[in-house]
Order: C-alpha cells, then structure tokens, then sequence
C-alpha cells in the first residue's frame, strides 16, 4: 500500500539546512494499521504529508495506494484520506455540509454525497450534533467529524496524523474502537503518534523515528524481544547515580539507565538478579524506596535504541 | 470541465459561509457610506475651483469611493484565508482531487458578487446626495469593481497564504494600501495635483480605473481613457489570479 525508498525531506532556514526526513524506507501492507511512534519533532508530520501529496519529498521515491507519488499524486489524492492534527472543518459550517462537502470535491453527486454523509454521521454516532456548525462540537466528536471527511469517499488508505492528541481518555477510547473497526472494512491505516500504549494497543506493525531515520520497525511484540529478557526497577530517592555505578558492572546486568530516583536495569531473568541486587544494595547499605520487575515496553525500545526515554523526548 | 464544476463548488461553500453572517455586507459599505456623508460634502466647494472635473461633486467622487470600496474589500479577504488554514480546511482541500484553480477562483467570485452587491448599495444610497448614474456607466463600473476585485482579492489570498498570520497580514495591507488609495486620485481628482505627485499616480494601475470611472460618469464613456482603466484593470486580474493561483498549488502538482 505504501512503499518508499530513502525518502528525504530538508528544510532550508536561517541557520543552514535541516533534515527532517533523513531516508526513510518503509513497506506497508494493505489492511494493516501501521504506526509511526516518536517524539514531537522527529519527523513523523513530515513523513505524512509527503505521502499524502501535501510536500514534495527533497528526494527517494515512493509508491502510495500503486502509483507513484512523484509523478501520479493526482491519481493517489482519490485514493487516500487524510485526518490532520490541526482539524479539518470550519468553525461556522455545519458537520453535515462539511462531508457532503468533501464528497462532491471527489466527484460524488450530490445525492450520493448526502446518503454517504448520513451513513457516516450513524456510524460515527454524530447524529445529535451533525446539522450544528462545527464550533459548538466537542473535542471528541470533531475529531471523529475529521475521520468521517477523510472516510467519505471510502479511501483504500487513510493517514490519521496523532488521531488522539488533545482527547480526554473516555474519547480516545472510542478513537481506538473507530481505528479497528476501519480495518475490519479492510482499510489501510497509517497513523502517527507519541503515545506508547497507542501505539501498542492499536498497531500491527511500528516503525520507531527518531531524528527524521526509523530506528526500529516491527510488530510490537518483536519490538519489544529486541530488548531481551526482563526489566528491574528499582527506586533509590537520590543515590540513583551512585546505584547504576555499583549495579552497571554486575555480570547479571546487561544496561543501566538511571532517571528520576528509578534506576532501570536490564537482565536476563529478573527473579534471579532481583536478590543479587538486594545484596548488593545492602552490603553498600542503600535503602530501597521500592522494586519491581517488569517485560520490557515501547518505551525500553525507544530507549535503548537512542538512547532517551519517549516520554522526556517529548 | 472539472475545474468549473470545482469553481462552482467552492463558490457556493463560501456563499453560504458568507451569507450565515450578512452583516459583513452592511459593515463593509459602511466605510464608503461614511465618506459619502462626511467627506463629499467638502467637495462641493471645491468644484468651482480649476482643473476639477466637470459633473458634480458626487458624479466625481463617488465613481472613486466604488474604486475603494473595491480595493479595500479585496484587500481584506485575506483574513478569512488565514482562519480557514489555521482550521486546517485549506490543508483538507489540497489533500482532495479539487481543481487547485478552483481553490482561488471560487473564493474570488464570492468576493467579486460581495463587492457587486454592495457596490449597488452605495450607489442607490448616493442618488439621494445627487449622484446622476447612467446605465451604461454604472455597468462599465460594476465591470471595474469586479475586475479590481478578482485581481486584488487573488493577491490578497496570495499573500495570506505567504504570511499564514494575521499579526504580519495586517501591517502588510495597510501599508500597501494607504499609498495605492492616496495615488488613486479617489479623495481629490489627481488633476489638483502638483506635477511631480501626477508622475508618481501614474505608476498606479488603480489610478487609471478611477480616471475611467469618472469619465464614463461624466459622459465622456466612448474616451479612450476608459478602455484604457478597463484593459488596465483585467490586466491586473490575470496577473493577480496567475500569482494567487501559484500559491493555492504549491503542492505536488
């Protein structure tokens, strides 16, 4: 569905040159929900709107929806949709002029457009607040507005760029539900996002981007088997330097990173480094605030991989 | 084909936007009518005076005031492109197959039908001062209006769409337009000018259209001033809908 080939991106300013996209290559198969995850800044925005005909790529290739971006975006804009962050109505039109709207900009009659816009508005449960102007929606039914404009036209692919940012809890639920009821239709979904457990709850597959290059790819699972065996925990207050020194040359101890009072250690097995480290924290007579042992998450991924938690990045 | 059925398309979205708020109508005459009432009058002293032209103190002005009412509306569209972008509605338009010519061209005519409208407005409200309108000059005008309106409001969207910003969009109209007016000869004929000051008017395409405006007020619609303002005018609305047309398709094309 979606195929790139070193593609790059850089922005001229001031002070010389940045590269936002620094290559990327990327491979995504109809029908899965594919997540881009990384912080603010690392490249996921800009990846999307090349793909999404919004930004002429600085170089590399790519294929979205079988044709070619670079030649074809006329024959891929009626392929994909496309949801982002920024929304996409007008504060003083109403919901329902907006999709009938979008379908007629695809080519559908208007009473085509009219039956599409009110399937959408049931599905998406708008029915109370459809024929209001958008400025009086709320936070949760303008983002599922936006999802049922880049849906009219019934895309093979729709790019959701960070769907849930901004969302209370109860609405990002419902966001998720939304997501996986679209690729029960058979839809490709291709999203950004900085949320760890989005990423993890609702993707098939997900590339990790940091500074503008992917630094991991594969489904969550596989993801998380790079950063082998377990997680220890453990709580220190304010000796966390002094405990990742004496902890990081313990044979048992594959990496140390220590932050916030925690210090992170990764071990083969957890059940039996937990009593070494005890021992060790003993002798040297440090107390301990509190231990755990955890199976390595998104957030070890990224760590490891450059060297900084996701959530301090962003 | 396409492109017209687009046209259309964004010409009747921003229609009914515009028309969920018809005060701006009203608000938007209102400047020009304030001119009418508080400024005209001192010209009527001043039509005894040499060089003025012959017609009226109001068949002289208020061709010009309908030249600024065009100027001024166009100039002002840009702000409702900038709302619109930072709704994220102009990111959506370009993400669809739409005509990208269309994206201009369907926002100029309701802003051209706007100006129209109220061009009408103004001159039905000036009768009653002692504005004389003939039929032939009130079309030649409307054509006028509508031209500087489909030039100016394109470069008015071309550069909201380079700025992206109410707080630099502002200055920048101001600043331009406040010369463009002044230079027109709209206030004051420009034949009470110095010399030097005429030189400078005549590098004012809008210039050209108040002297047309006037004339074709004034009986004088077969003089070639007036073909002269309207070539001129239609020139600056290619122009104009070439650059605006640019900035809507910087996307892949």
């Amino acid at each position: 569905m979606i195929e790139t080939h070193n593609l790059r991106k850089s922005f001229k300013s001031r002070k010389g040159t940045v590269e936002a996209v620094a290559g990327v290559d990327l491979d995504v198969k109809k029908g899965e929900i594919f997540g881009f995850l990384g912080p603010n800044g690392a490249g996921k925005t800009t990846t999307l709107r090349m793909l999404s005909t919004l930004l002429p790529p600085t170089s590399g290739e790519a294929t979205v929806a079988g044709y070619d971006l670079l030649h074809n975006a006329a024959k891929v804009r009626y392929e994909i949709g496309y949801v982002s962050q920024e929304g996409s109505s007008a504060p003083e039109v109403p919901g329902r002029s907006e999709l009938v709207m979008q379908g007629r900009l695809y080519g559908m009659s208007r009473a085509r457009a009219v039956q599409r816009a009110a399937e959408l508005i049931d599905a998406l449960e708008l029915a109370d607040c459809a024929d209001r102007p958008t400025k009086t929606f709320s936070g949760g039914q303008k983002r599922r507005l936006d999802i049922g404009i880049g849906l009219m036209h019934l895309p093979q692919l729709l790019f959701l760029d960070e769907p849930t940012t901004g969302l209370d809890p109860q609405s990002r639920a419902r966001m998720w539900d939304e997501v996986r009821k679209l690729q029960d239709t058979g839809t490709t979904v291709f999203l950004t996002t900085h949320y760890l457990e989005e990423a993890d709850a609702l993707c098939d597959r997900i590339a990790i981007i940091d500074h503008g290059k992917i630094v991991a790819l594969g489904t969550p699972d596989e993801l998380k088997r790079q950063v082998a065996g377990d997680v220890v925990v453990v709580g220190v207050d304010d000796a966390g330097e002094r405990v990742l020194h004496l902890l990081r040359g313990q044979p048992f101890v594959r990496e140390a990173t220590s932050g916030d009072g925690l210090v992170r250690l990764y071990v083969d097995r957890g059940e039996t480094a937990m009593p070494q480290i005890l021992r060790v924290l003993d002798a040297e007579g440090i107390p301990l605030a509190s231990l755990s042992l955890n199976r390595p998450s998104l957030d070890d991924v990224f760590l490891r991989q450059t060297g900084r938690s996701l959530r301090d990045a962003a | 084909m396409k492109m017209l059925r687009d046209t259309w398309l964004m010409f009747q979205r921003y229609l009914m936007v515009f028309l969920r708020n018809p005060a701006w109508v009203v608000i938007g005459v209102l400047q020009p009518v304030l001119y009418l009432v508080l400024f005209a009058p001192l010209l009527k002293s001043l039509t005894e005076t040499p060089g003025f032209p012959s017609g009226g103190a109001y068949n002289v002005f208020v061709p010009g005031l309908l030249i600024q009412l065009g100027l001024f509306g166009a100039s002002g569209v840009g702000f409702g492109l900038i709302a619109e972008l930072r709704a994220g509605v102009i990111e959506r338009f370009r993400v669809t197959p739409v005509s990208r010519f269309a994206l201009l061209l369907g926002r100029a005519l309701r802003d051209i039908l706007t100006l129209v409208v109220q061009s009408l407005i103004l001159l039905l409200l000036a009768i009653p001062f002692g504005l004389q309108p003939t039929v032939s000059g009130v079309f030649v005008m409307l054509g006028l209006v509508a031209l500087i309106g489909l030039g100016m409001s394109s470069l008015a969207y071309a550069a909201a769409l380079a700025l992206k910003s109410e707080d630099s969009y502002a200055p920048l109209i101001f600043t331009l337009s406040l010369p463009l007016l002044l230079l027109s000869g709209v206030l004051l004929p420009l034949q009470l000018a110095p010399q030097w000051l005429q030189h400078i008017a005549q590098a004012n395409p809008l210039s050209y259209a108040v002297t047309a405006a006037r004339d074709v007020f004034n009986g004088h619609g077969a003089d070639p001033d007036v073909f002269k303002g309207l070539a001129i005018m239609a020139a600056l609305a290619v122009v104009g809908v070439m650059i605006g047309a640019r900035r809507f398709s910087r996307a892949i094309a």
